[in-house]
């Protein structure tokens, strides 16, 4: 038994029968080295337990969690959320707890990234910083090991464990940057060399850049940027209490988006990363969310499934992985195509390429318009190739249309997971050509 | 605590470092959400451990853990000594860490009434009643409610002999309602969209009167629906002072921070357009212009007695008439740049490495009021409340959106316009400010969710604004 399970199984032992509870724990650490002119200059271990119980008195439901894992600081987390529930009204919409399920067979777990000391990850980024000489290097490392279990009053006890290794970085020269990310599931799988060399080459064909005129442009969009992309459509699109809310663009089953797209959740594909189930204990399974450019399907927890007369997709979110908890996708991957990404360039008469998207932002949730600027690599692309370096753009550009039936001028093959826009290494992208998209502004505003 | 803290410096002390501190943190939060009428989350969480920092010449090593066993705090403490070891691998020029006074002291948020002693039922019932005075409203389709509480206790010691009791209380909330479109949705948010946090107790939350304008904020939001578009053009634009806040964060609070233009948080925040050989000469904004960051602000959100390397808080002037004068900064920072540590190092509880972050960074005020701008203005627009914000790398080029927006015409608010933005770059659009509201309107806004570092950390900043005036801005940009 893991000490993860162990934990669980106090909580619910000082529970007893005073409360149908509900109860999940992460233990393990989360270590990352960060770097920046070339040196490492922050470099952190985190020793995680965080323990997170919901209780419900009849239908009076109160969460909490502590930090705190001996007996009295496991003690102290049942008592207060039991004292919080005790005061509340009956929640007409809590969903209980689910019962019993067999626990996935998937181990998407490294030991030797569980056992990696910083020097280990001290090693990646000078490989990171040294393939690009005579340049200022910053990013990160990451690797993190977790052990998680839940168990509820209701029978259910599930448990798993997980890796995680991230790079992510820039090459930067007096006047440019240039970005190169790896991530996998062991530290092992991290290509720092070609990484390194990726920032390398785009920091130095982006010197000189020159300004362009802001309007409709040809994109190619690396795999940062399609990233961001799938991020937004699953948080305010496919989010099933966005949808029951009325917030969202998904009519269900309609082909919204252009018949070359495809996004799926899936824990079982043969490069995903994480847990095998969900903050509320409910075993991952694959889900399809754009299929030939219709949406079929929504991600939910118990209580959006339930509010939607439906069920729950095993998406509830732990603390930190979505905004206000919200269902959400944790191995979303977008459809590799059949194109190299020098073969989208090369159908590309005049337009712009993209390496990564910066601070985006919705301006209507329901049309998922958004606003952000390009980053750490903007090229223009004259008759099939990069013919120079443009300085970074704003657009403000609805992520639906970016998509619509029609504009997609082809989709790589050269999928990987990519940095979105908020976290690395949820979301697997590859390249795509989409035919319009909308600069506002250049760097003169 | 100050003992457990100890056992874990004197571990990594023990190890090699040649300098090493420690917090120890007990954190409780709160956070209750109602949406509709009815009680969505209720969520008391405690955060409890010991995070220590490690120095071996220029290289620094951080570990946390909530193992508070003696043996568990001098193992985190030897860890953090073996990562700064690991740092070395790739190590940077030789770090002079400035010195600072060492300090035996505590301090205390000055509250009257600790958010954690009122009752639930008293906070759930005056949520669900400003949820149900918007839902009153025909045509608003969800009403949120949230209220938010922080109890912090932090024991700082360090190998210099530091040791620093620090008791932080923060409270604050919002509202917020929600009229759906047949393509679009409309939404007004009170006090301001992200949540408005002081520190100080409960009483920060009363004394904003949620109930009395739930009314009001629901009708507006309805209201946006049929409203015509924001026109896009080139003109002068009037902002409420909340909206002046985040504009002071993004564009001079995040720019100031001297990691950012050290180049240290440029991979991942970005560095910033300012560069120190043009620090006391290069103009940031009109005369108007006068910027403070100022941690000794009562009831602002981010006042404290103490960073988390031991500095005592401090007022530092940033832009000074419109010239650029100061900047943000830590012990090693400041010793990179060669200038006096500001004091303005924190880390989000105690497993995260305390980094440079916002104290009160404001804007002071200048003179009259809103009614008095709009009166003096003959053709702009005006916009409140923040529904969207994007800034590049380098916090030059930003673009805005607004909650609510109205036409200004001869002296007077016209008409309601929907979808208002506004977009510009930094110097230029500082450089545009002409009319500055004063002291009466002048508001300590507190903005509860300022991401920055690896992990991501989330930080607590204050901003000082009152109503101004900017002009020749291009507003209404569309997708």
């Amino acid at each position: 038994m893991s000490k993860s399970q162990d934990l669980v199984t106090q909580v619910l032992e000082i529970v007893g029968d005073r409360a149908e509870a509900g109860v999940y724990d992460r233990t393990g650490t989360s270590a990352l080295t960060r770097f920046a002119n070339s040196f490492i200059h922050q470099n952190v271990s985190d020793d995680v337990a965080d323990v997170h119980l919901t209780i419900s008195l009849g239908g009076k439901v109160a969460s909490g969690s502590t930090t705190s894992v001996s007996p009295e600081g496991l003690g102290s987390l049942v008592e207060r959320t039991i004292t919080s529930a005790s005061d509340q009204s009956t929640d007409e919409t809590f969903p209980g707890f689910g019962g019993p399920v067999d626990s996935p067979k998937v181990d998407l777990f490294d030991e030797a990234t569980a056992a990696a000391d910083p020097a280990a990850r001290a090693e990646v980024v000078k490989t990171f910083v040294d393939a690009g000489k005579g340049l200022l290097a910053a990013g990160m490392c990451e690797t993190m090991a977790f052990h998680d279990a839940y168990a509820n009053t209701s029978g259910r006890r599930i448990h798993g464990r997980s890796t995680k290794a991230i790079l992510d970085g820039i090459h930067q020269t007096s006047t440019t940057a240039g970005s190169g990310h790896s991530a996998g599931r062991g530290l092992g799988d991290i290509a720092a060399q070609s990484a390194g060399e990726q920032a390398s080459a785009r920091a130095r064909m982006g010197e000189q850049p020159f300004d362009t005129k802001p309007g409709q442009y040809e994109v190619v969009l690396a795999p940062e940027a399609m990233a961001t992309i799938a991020e937004f459509l699953s948080a305010y699109g496919f989010n099933g209490k966005a949808y029951n809310e009325g917030q969202s663009f998904v009519n269900l089953g309609e082909s919204r988006f252009d018949e070359s797209i495809q996004l799926f959740d899936d824990i079982f594909e043969s490069r995903a990363m994480g847990m095998p189930f969900d903050a509320e204990g409910t075993p991952r399974a694959r889900l399809d969310l754009i299929v030939d450019g219709s949406t079929p399907s929504l991600v939910h927890d118990r209580r959006s499934g339930l509010v939607a007369e439906s069920q729950t997709t095993g998406h509830a979110a732990l603390a930190g992985e979505s905004w206000s908890g919200e269902p959400a996708t944790r191995n979303l991957f977008i459809g590799d195509g059949e194109l190299s990404e020098d073969a989208l360039i090369a159908q590309v008469e005049r337009g712009i390429y993209v390496a990564t998207f910066n601070y985006c932002r919705v301006l209507d949730p329901k049309t998922v318009v958004v606003t952000g600027l390009t980053r750490n690599g903007t090229f223009m692309i004259e008759n099939g190739v990069i013919t120079g370096a443009v300085t970074n753009l704003r657009f403000t550009q609805s992520f639906i249309d970016a998509l619509g039936q029609g504009n997609v001028g082809g989709v790589g093959r050269n999928g990987r997971f990519a940095n979105a826009e908020s976290e690395p290494g949820v979301v697997h992208a590859p390249s795509a050509h989409l035919r319009s998209w909308n600069f506002t502004g250049g760097a003169a505003g | 605590m100050f003992d457990r803290a100890e056992v874990a410096v004197q571990a990594a002390v023990d190890s090699g470092a040649s300098y090493s501190d420690a917090r120890a943190m007990i954190t409780r939060s709160e956070t209750i959400r109602v949406q509709n009428q009815k009680l969505d989350t209720l969520d008391v969480n405690e955060s409890v451990g010991v995070g220590v920092r490690a120095l071996i010449g220029s290289s620094w090593g951080f570990a946390s853990t909530g193992n508070l066993s003696n043996a568990g705090l001098a193992a985190c403490g030897r860890e953090a000594t073996s990562i700064a070891k690991a740092s070395a691998i790739v190590a940077g020029p030789t770090l002079d860490f400035g010195s600072v006074p060492v300090v035996e002291a505590s301090w205390e948020t000055p509250h009257l009434e600790n958010p954690f002693d009122v009752s639930t039922t008293e906070k759930v019932d005056m949520l669900v009643d400003v949820t149900r005075t918007m839902q009153s409203v025909a045509g608003i389709d969800i009403a949120n409610s949230e209220l938010g509480g922080f109890d912090t206790n932090k024991w700082f010691v360090s190998s210099h002999g530091h040791r620093i009791h620090q008791h932080i209380v923060e409270a604050g909330g919002y509202y917020s309602a929600l009229a759906i479109g047949e393509h679009e949705s409309q939404i007004r948010s009170y006090p301001q969209s992200f949540g408005h946090y002081e520190t100080g107790g409960y009483e920060a939350i009363r004394k904003w009167n949620y109930p009395e304008h739930a009314l009001r904020i629901a009708e507006e939001a309805v209201a946006l629906l049929t409203a015509p578009i924001m026109e896009e053009r080139e003109t002068s634009l009037v902002l409420e002072s909340s909206q002046v806040a985040l504009q002071i964060h993004e564009s001079v609070g995040h720019a100031i921070e001297l990691d950012r233009i050290l180049g240290w948080e440029a991979a991942f925040a970005g560095t910033s357009h300012l560069q120190l050989d043009k620090l006391g000469t290069h103009r940031y904004g009109s005369e108007l212009m006068n910027i403070t960051a100022d941690a000794t602000i009562p009831g602002a959100l981010g006042s404290f007695g103490y960073d988390d390397e031991g500095s005592p808080a401090q007022c530092v002037d940033i832009v000074k008439d419109g010239i650029w004068v100061g900047v943000l900064s830590g012990r090693d920072s400041a010793a990179v740049a060669g200038l006096p540590s500001g004091g303005m190092v924190r880390g989000d509880g105690y497993s995260r490495i305390p980094m440079v972050r916002m104290t009160n960074v404001g804007l002071l005020p200048g003179e009259g009021t809103l009614d008095d701008i709009i009166a003096d203005t003959d053709d702009g627009v005006y916009m409140g409340t923040n529904r969207s914000w994007s800034i590049d790398d380098k916090r030059l080029n930003f673009q805005f959106g607004c909650e609510i927006g109205y036409e200004v015409k001869n002296g007077s608010l016209g008409r309601m316009v929907k979808n208002p933005t506004y977009t510009g770059i930094t110097p230029h659009f500082w450089g545009s400010l002409d009319r500055l509201a004063g002291e009466s309107e002048w508001t300590h806004w507190g903005i509860p969710n300022c991401g920055k570092g690896q992990p991501v950390q989330v930080g607590h900043t204050g901003h000082s604004a009152s109503p101004a005036r900017f002009t020749n801005v291009r507003v209404g940009v569309k997708g």
